[in-house]
């Protein structure tokens, strides 16, 4: 699979105080750098190493991704809707692309 | 004693034959057409357990969505010399490929011969874009347009192409159904007609259909085609594998289609 493509669940209503559930999923091969190909060569490292989540600028949730996590990382978390808002999902990969996904919340 | 003994294994017995039908009930079934070898058509979703169902009810968890998009990626992307892709003639997928996947493999003319969607993907890559073929059982691209293409026609019934031709096809299919192939000694009907609903080890049978397919599979750790189940069955009992999208297994899918009639396509579908 030649581009990423990241995936998002997020629910787009929720009342206030409620705890919604977010699903995230990148499809990107998560080439580990210790791997060799037919030659004996290195294959190198290339992974996504940084997943943010931002809900109106704010971080909600963010992590380091090392070379152990599998191919198309799959995290799900929690967030309590308070206001609407905005959600922005970032996936950092190795060679400095950036990968976004927007999704909006609405607090009723 | 034994009197004893033999009184608590037939109260064994008798509750574990309650909870065996109790469960049977829980499945939904198709009623079957006049002269079907089967009393009851019935998914293979049906036969899994609830954690693996859950993960085929949910799209997103589903993971051969990762695939079904790259195929619809590859729908729109032009390749080979003619700098053609699958939209420039068929344009949108949701029209032109709504009820294809229920209703092949169908007989070609030009060909002589049955084919399954892979290889009408393949003829018209080949003859169409002049781009090269694909593989066909693992390859990401082929199994992600085949994914896309049958799923166009999720939900749909599936239904028969009712030529004279390919009766043929699926008289040849149902001989290799019921052919007992391998040092096991054993067809397609020993396990899904006879025992289906029961286990084997620690699987449970089902009927074998193929409305899922292709389907992610827990053991493949991956998304397979309908053709490599099929090898998959035969190592299992031992044979040696007819070739896939070779004449014994297109005939195969298609009387296997048969034997599915009326059941909804489920592509991709998610399986143990």
């Amino acid at each position: 699979m030649a581009k990423s493509k990241p995936r998002v669940k997020a629910p787009k209503k929720a009342s206030a105080g409620d705890v919604v559930t977010i699903k995230t999923l990148i499809s990107h091969k998560m080439e580990t750098g210790l791997r060799k190909d037919k030659e004996g060569k290195i294959i190198p490292r290339k992974i996504i190493n940084k997943f943010e989540c931002s809900f109106n600028g704010a971080s909600v949730f963010s992590c380091d991704i090392l070379p152990a996590v599998s191919a198309n990382p799959y995290l799900e978390f929690t967030m309590k809707a308070v206001e609407s808002g905005e959600y922005n999902f970032k996936w950092t990969d190795d060679d400095g692309s950036i990968y976004e996904k927007k999704s909006k919340l609405t607090v009723a | 004693m034994m009197k004893i003994f033999g009184k608590v294994a037939a109260i064994v017995a008798g509750s574990a034959l309650v909870a065996t039908a109790a469960f049977a009930e829980d499945r939904k079934s198709y009623p079957a057409p006049k002269d079907h070898p089967l009393s009851e058509i019935i998914s293979g979703y049906e036969f899994r357990t609830p954690e693996t169902r859950a993960l085929q009810d949910d799209d997103f968890e589903n993971p051969a969505y990762i695939l079904l998009d790259l195929g619809a990626e590859l729908w729109s992307t032009a390749d080979g010399a003619a700098g053609k892709s699958c939209a420039s003639c068929h344009g949108d997928a949701a029209e032109s490929m709504k009820g294809i996947g229920a209703s092949f493999p169908k007989w070609s003319k030009e060909r002589n011969k049955a084919i399954t969607v892979e290889q009408q993907i393949n003829i018209c890559r080949e003859e169409q874009m002049q781009a090269d073929t694909w593989k066909w059982t693992k390859d990401p691209n082929m199994l992600g347009m085949t994914i896309f293409v049958k799923n166009q026609s999720r939900g749909m019934p599936i239904v028969l192409d009712n030529s004279p031709e390919m009766e043929t096809v699926r008289k040849l299919g149902e001989e290799v159904y019921y052919t007992r192939y391998g040092q096991l000694d054993m067809s397609c009907a020993n396990c899904h007609e006879d025992y289906y609903g029961n286990y084997i080890r620690a699987d449970m049978l089902s009927q074998g259909q193929i409305n899922g397919f292709p389907t992610y599979r827990l053991k493949w750790n991956g998304v397979g085609s309908t053709h490599r189940r099929f090898k998959g069955c035969m190592k299992n009992i031992r044979a040696n594998p007819f070739k896939p999208q070779g004449e014994e297994f297109t005939a195969l899918e298609a009387y296997m289609m048969y034997r599915a009639v009326g059941l909804p396509i489920e592509t991709p579908s998610v399986r143990n």
